[in-house]
């Protein structure tokens, strides 16, 4: 569904992706994990079509994301960033409606506001309907966006969802109630989730493939459960064994 | 002080979470602007009774008046307010800021060069021909300087205000001291017409500056609103935009080449006049919400009243004088943009 090969990123003379190929099928949760700057946004922003690899193909179900217009693209793949930051008194009903944008050619449409709200539901920010999204706490914020971008893909099978650190501001709950969601995407809508973590317990349970990067570089790849284990984690964070907690 | 803005958000959204129409808000602020034209209309320094200009029941004399020195200054204000307003709330769309106001960062300042540039070089500006040709000159000093502060604010990779307003500083010095230095240079006529314009009035309006405005501000608000969704998305940051299908780049050209326009027409006709474009926007996203579709034709209409409701008390408090408008808009907006600014500060911590 989603492949890469041999991804090169460099800029401003410095390498930042070096030859990191991957492959993703439907049906799985795949999770990119790594220290601090090692590449794992700047992976996800090329694997989405946002930036353009300098060396390397990213394939979007079969054809190069650069050969997809942009609203075709945001029809077959949205993507949750670390943070958004709004100035303007919007509603969260209004952002999550948002989503919705492209597809519906733009025009405010009742339909629009249903599947937003069914959205929200899934989120559970339903009850901050109303409230202007600059109240909200960080969790309620990420979830209202999170509502955002399943309102995007709404009704479409065979989906692609970039998640850049889902869980950074959410409480245990909600973490389960995120990768909840995915798991039922994954295996009723045929979706294929790419996930950047921090969290190693969380990756270990609920993903079902890995790719460990370290300094742009493929460190390990394969199913979570067998490649996040001590040995691996200890080397790739360079930290003592007895440190690791998985 | 986190308590008291809590408790005031809360009023605002108490007041949307009625169920806003905004076909009826638009009609009341339509309303509001029709009454506003029609007393500013009756008084000034001959005041001419509403109940004859509604029955059209008036005197020759009269009637001169009205029609050739009442009624095209009541809407020159109208239709550069409406500008104003416009161009305010598609600048602040586009820089994501609410401090973003085309006077403050210095875009209105490079239009006001570009016609002193003119005005010092072929004449005032005489008739429809001169008058597009000023427009031009507004426009493209206007589209100039949208593009350097654009590039000046996100100098470091990402978008900071900082940088917006120190890059505005920077050029409305720099565009001070050419529009100086053009006066300096300047005759004594030409020096007549600088003066006026700087300050920013609507005094001598005729029929012809109201024509090429409208002409220029019609298809810009129509453009506009018909981009609200595009802009409201274009919010949550051009990376996020893009990911929901937006051209961001293509909409940046369209806002900035639009806003520039619409300052343009303002700045050609009536000088500089600050802060409308400021202040507007600002009011009506409090409270009626910030979604572009309402707010684009929102903020004409109540940019038009505002700057009509000042122009007719620059003309009348001391008449048969009259005060710079663009003095008047100033002191209101002066306070006002200290207040956004101290409140920004505060919701940043």
């Amino acid at each position: 569904m989603l492949k890469a090969d041999n991804l090169n990123f460099s800029i401003h003379g410095k390498t930042i992706l070096d030859r990191v190929s991957l492959e993703v099928k439907s049906g799985e949760i795949f999770a990119i994990l790594g220290p601090n700057g090692a590449g794992k946004s700047t992976l996800m922003k090329c694997l989405s079509g946002y930036e353009k690899p300098t060396d390397g193909d990213v394939f979007l179900m079969g054809k190069t994301s650069p050969s997809y217009s942009l609203t075709d693209l945001a029809s077959k793949r949205a993507v949750l960033t670390q943070s958004v930051s709004i100035n303007f008194p919007f509603t969260t009903l209004e952002v999550a409606a948002m989503g919705r944008g492209q597809i519906s050619g733009f025009g405010q449409k009742e339909r629009d506001f249903e599947i937003a709200r069914e959205a929200m539901r899934l989120t559970e920010v339903s009850h901050l309907e109303k409230r202007l999204i600059s109240t909200l706490s960080g969790g309620e914020q990420q979830r209202v966006h999170m509502a955002r971008i399943l309102a995007q893909l709404w009704d479409q099978q065979d989906c692609v969802l970039f998640l850049d650190e889902p869980t950074s501001a959410l409480d245990l709950k909600h973490q389960f109630m995120l990768f909840d969601i995915c798991r039922t995407l994954v295996s009723q809508k045929n979706y294929a989730v790419v996930v950047i973590l921090h969290d190693l317990q969380l990756a270990k349970r609920m993903t079902d493939k890995a790719l460990l990067l370290d300094t742009g570089r493929t460190f390990a790849a394969g199913p979570s459960a067998d490649v996040i284990n001590v040995d691996t984690i200890s080397a790739l964070y360079d930290i003592n064994r007895s440190q690791v907690m998985l | 002080m986190l308590m008291i803005r809590t408790v005031k958000w809360r009023r605002f959204s108490l007041l949307r979470q009625r169920e806003q129409n905004p076909f009826v808000i638009l009609v009341c602020l339509s309303l509001i602007l029709s009454l506003i034209v029609l007393i500013a209309t009756s008084i000034g320094a001959i005041s001419i009774s509403l109940r004859d200009i509604l029955f059209f029941d008036l005197s020759e004399f009269d009637q001169t008046i009205l029609l050739s020195i009442r009624l095209p200054r009541v809407l020159l204000a109208v239709v550069v307010g409406a500008a104003l307003g416009i161009s305010g709330a598609a600048m602040q769309g586009l820089f994501r800021n609410p401090l973003a106001d085309p006077g403050l960062i210095g875009i209105t300042g490079g239009a006001a060069l570009a016609v002193s540039c003119m005005i010092v070089v072929i004449g005032p500006a005489y008739g429809f021909l001169g008058l597009y040709s000023l427009g031009i000159a507004a426009f493209v000093g206007g589209m100039i300087t949208s593009l350097v502060i654009l590039r000046m604010s996100r100098l470091t990779g990402v978008f900071s205000v900082t940088h917006m307003l120190l890059a505005g500083i920077a050029i409305n010095a720099l565009t001070f001291a050419g529009t100086g230095f053009l006066t300096f240079i300047s005759d004594d006529q030409q020096l007549r017409a600088l003066t006026f314009w700087t300050m920013g009035s609507l005094g001598g309006a005729m029929w012809e500056p109201v024509l090429v405005c409208l002409s220029i501000i019609l298809p810009s608000m129509w453009f506009l609103t018909k981009k609200a969704r595009e802009l409201n998305v274009l919010l949550l940051g051009e990376e996020n935009a893009a990911y929901i299908g937006v051209d961001t780049h293509k909409l940046k050209r369209s806002i900035i080449l639009t806003s520039a326009l619409c300052v343009g027409a303002a700045v050609a006709v009536s000088g500089i006049i600050g802060f409308i474009g400021l202040v507007i926007p600002h009011l009506i996203r409090l409270l009626f919400g910030a979604d572009h579709k309402l707010l684009i034709p929102a903020s004409a209409l109540l940019g038009a009243a505002l700057l009509l409701f000042a122009d007719t008390i620059a003309r009348t408090i001391v008449a048969p004088s009259e005060m710079p408008v663009g003095v008047l808009t100033s002191l209101v907006g002066g306070p006002f943009f200290l207040w956004l600014l101290i409140k920004q500060n505060s919701n940043g911590n």
